[in-house]
């Protein structure tokens, strides 16, 4: 189910520091062609069909398309992605529609408290620096053969 | 006149790239669950001197195997045991497993979890009369960490909207190890040891998929955590569709080959995994089974799996096919048998299943019934969804077709090849599991002092999944800083020159260079062979002879041996791999690695005379399972200098009663 870029939408990310579907795409699969200033996907049957392109893409200009082996023309999945939510519209083959909202992450993007201030005390233990600060005991078996 | 040759994609390759050398401290090669585990947890025990640097070949924001999100975590202990934990792995794998590392895990996977919901993943709660609430709403109810219940599906999965779970997990562990200890897009491609101690590692040299550029890191410790193997079979959409592999399709085996190469140990590698999918969309089934209670049912409409027959063939893999939870590969070997005998396709029943949750349901909840079912889908396989819309499939009115996959090679999902590494050092941890540098033990090192790995890369502990393998990272994170702080006067020293290391590195790219205006057409050309023919070849014969879906994933020794010498053939041709451009060096160096750990996984095969795994492969000279001889794990090791393999028994210790 390779992604495509709709070359109308494509501005190349001209104005943003990089093209963003070829920074997110994890197999190295988006590249940006400099003349045109169009994204394309350059190996279709690599792509598998995460749809991180198409969630970072700030154009709206990336879809896909069923992989052409097995699945049949005419539907399509669309994620509309929020700070908080994703919206889903999946469109059916003979034309139903439905959408679905779920929720993504429960705290503003870049807050994630890495514990930058937390230092671990005992190297030598078999504890985690978070279970050390946590008072945690390690567990021993309840019994062995 | 022809015109010349030039090389497809738009970061062309050059003769000579730049060369950076750099030498750090810890060297962590890999981005996705494990890795961000170790780069979260590395600087909280490292002195503030210590030089870290973790080289990504994709994005850590969506690379690995949860790049796409996932709709569960599949290991959390919460209100079980450690114990229960290790016998719920040990009968899964067919009783060979490594129960320290499975038991050492267990006691560390929640507090990982704890951290992601911190983080800001949602993850379902039970509500206080019983219902099912998702993350956003679940919040009400407190924390996991602070006591409340999560949605369990089975026994150790818990329900979470997971669609940003690598975003949310990335994001920690980039703030946690500074940006500017980290280089993405850059593909560790072979592994270096010390010029002093050959069973030590220095250092490891890769390139830049972005720039004309090798890196060569020289480091003291090192964690390598590069997922598993994709594509090392033909799978069974070959067209456009070979995109659509259950596990990532960019996990290429590196990190086996890396480390097997650099000559650590690696253990049950005969061990595959050969999930049962929805047919060609390759959704996740666990959700169906367990939170929608769908049952699968053969051609003729016939719950096969609960027949007498499947009882009394279950019954032949005592005890494990007499557990309570019948073991994956056992499952699937009822699948194939039924398929086997004519009797397919194995259809889910979500029809039945969806009818009888809602009978008791009004509207709202139907509704979100059916929500979560799309979820499960549009969380973690979006594809699979869409295949839905395509075929107009409603799960409550149509039902759906099941199939087992081609094969995978992975140490974190139901199997559990990868490397063999040390346990913790705890008395009750038997000394033949422990492995020491200088006296002293260091968990989840491998056979080469200072390689460290995790996830797929540690052999022996299956289901570990994505919240164990950000665990396990962390373990191994702590014990590199360990194993520096008391090698504080190593000196890594690299044997091989940089003008050797960039030969090595960049041999494809000059093969085309010297090559490409042969021939008009740039693919075919007598002097090289392209990654993707070199795909297409390996997958081609581990399809045809090593087990895969060709042959109801059956191989017989003969077989084997043809398998075995076609490998040693491409792995000579492999010398002759041709990049014109920046990407296609990735494909080389990938297929490369590949070749190697479908050869390990290959020879495995041939050294175990047995059929352990009935459902993922078998042996047709060695049907049904041989205790008394093969009760044991197999670990085999590679010498580059030589090309010789070599597998050797190794004793099962039972910890766990």
């Amino acid at each position: 189910m390779p992604s495509f870029v709709i070359a109308e939408k494509c501005d190349g990310c001209k104005g943003g520091e990089k093209t963003a579907c070829m920074y997110i795409c994890p197999n190295d699969l988006m590249v940006l062609d400099p003349n045109a200033m169009k994204a394309y996907n350059q190996e279709p049957d690599q792509c598998w069909e995460c749809f991180s392109c198409v969630k970072i893409c700030p154009t709206q200009a990336i879809e896909v398309r069923g992989y052409a082996d097995f699945v049949p023309l005419g539907s399509s999945i669309m994620p509309m992605m929020g700070t908080e939510d994703v919206m889903w519209t999946c469109k059916f083959r003979n034309g139903l529609i439905k959408r679905f909202k779920f929720p993504i992450r429960t705290t503003p993007e870049g807050t994630a408290n890495a514990y930058k201030d937390l230092k671990g005390k005992d190297l030598d233990s078999g504890l985690l620096s978070t279970e050390e600060a946590d008072g945690y005991q390690i567990k021993k078996p309840q019994a062995t053969v | 006149m022809a015109l010349p040759n030039k090389p497809k994609g738009e970061l062309k390759a050059v003769r000579d790239p730049q060369v950076e050398e750099r030498e750090v401290d810890i060297l962590i090669v890999g981005g996705g669950m494990a890795a961000c585990g170790t780069a979260f947890e590395v600087k909280k025990w490292a002195s503030p001197d210590t030089k870290i640097l973790l080289c990504d070949k994709a994005a850590m924001e969506r690379s690995g195997a949860v790049a796409q999100g996932l709709s569960a975590i599949n290991t959390y202990v919460g209100e079980n045991s450690a114990d229960d934990y290790v016998r719920m792995v040990r009968n899964d794998l067919m009783g060979i497993v490594r129960e320290d590392l499975i038991f050492d895990l267990g006691c560390h996977v929640d507090d990982s979890v704890h951290l992601f919901e911190e983080w800001g993943l949602p993850v379902w709660k039970k509500s206080a009369d019983g219902k099912n609430m998702d993350g956003k709403k679940g919040q009400s109810v407190g924390t996991l960490k602070s006591g409340a219940k999560p949605v369990r599906t089975g026994k150790w999965q818990i329900m979470i909207n997971g669609e940003s779970y690598k975003r949310v997990v990335a994001e920690a562990a980039k703030l946690a190890l500074g940006e500017e200890n980290i280089l993405e897009r850059v593909f560790i491609v072979e592994l270096l040891n010390d010029a002093n101690n050959p069973k030590q590692i220095a250092g490891a040299v890769g390139f830049s998929v972005r720039e004309n550029k090798v890196y060569i890191i020289k480091a003291k410790a090192m964690m390598v955590a590069c997922g598993g193997a994709v594509n090392i079979y033909q799978p069974r959409s070959v067209g456009e569709g070979k995109g659509r592999a259950w596990y990532p399709v960019w996990n290429s085996g590196s990190t086996y080959t890396m480390a097997l190469r650099a000559g650590a140990e690696l253990s049950m590698m005969e061990n595959r995994f050969t999930p049962a999918r929805f047919k060609d969309g390759y959704g996740p089934v666990g959700a169906w089974f367990l939170l929608f209670k769908a049952k699968t049912l053969n051609g003729l409409g016939e719950n096969f799996a609960a027949s007498e027959a499947a009882k009394k063939e279950l019954e032949k893999y005592a005890p494990y096919g007499t557990a309570a939870i019948t073991p994956t590969c056992l499952r699937n070997h009822l699948m194939l048998f039924e398929m086997k005998e004519g009797r397919g396709p194995i259809i889910m029943d979500t029809v039945t299943a969806l009818a009888t949750l809602g009978a008791t349901m009004d509207k709202k909840e139907l509704k979100h019934l059916e929500s979560e079912a799309w979820e499960d889908f549009l969380d973690m396989t979006c594809g699979q969804a869409n295949l839905w819309c395509a075929t107009d499939t409603e799960p409550e009115k149509k039902n759906s077709e099941v199939m087992p996959t081609e094969p995978y090679l992975l140490g974190s999902h139901s199997g559990c090849c990868g490397i063999w590494t040390s346990g913790p050092d705890y008395d009750w941890v038997p000394d033949s599991y422990k492995i020491k540098f200088n006296g002293k033990v260091y968990n989840r090192m491998t056979t080469v002092a200072g390689l460290f790995t995790a996830g797929d890369g540690v052999g022996c502990s299956g289901h570990k999944f994505s919240s164990g393998s950000h665990a396990e990272g962390r373990i191994a994170a702590k014990e590199m800083v360990k194993f520096i702080r008391d090698n504080a006067g190593f000196k890594p020293t690299i044997k091989e020159s940089a003008k050797e290391l960039v030969d090595m590195v960049y041999k494809p790219v000059r093969t085309y260079l010297d090559n490409a205006a042969y021939t008009t057409a740039e693919d075919i050309n007598p002097n090289y062979i392209k990654p993707s023919g070199m795909m297409y070849r390996m997958m081609k014969n581990s399809h045809e002879y090593g087990a895969g879906t060709a042959t109801y994933y059956q191989t017989s020794s003969k077989m084997l041996e043809v398998c075995i010498n076609n490998l040693e053939v491409m792995r000579e041709d492999a010398e002759k791999l041709a990049a014109g451009d920046l990407h296609e060096l990735m494909r080389a160096w990938e297929i490369y690695h590949r070749l190697y750990t479908v050869e390990a996984h290959i020879r495995h095969i041939q050294f175990r005379k047995e059929t352990r795994y009935p459902g993922f492969y078998y042996q047709a000279d060695y049907m049904g399972q041989d205790d008394a001889n093969w009760f044991c794990f197999t670990n085999s090791t590679y010498d580059k200098a030589t090309n010789q393999w070599s597998l050797k028994k190794v004793d099962y210790v039972k910890i766990i009663p």
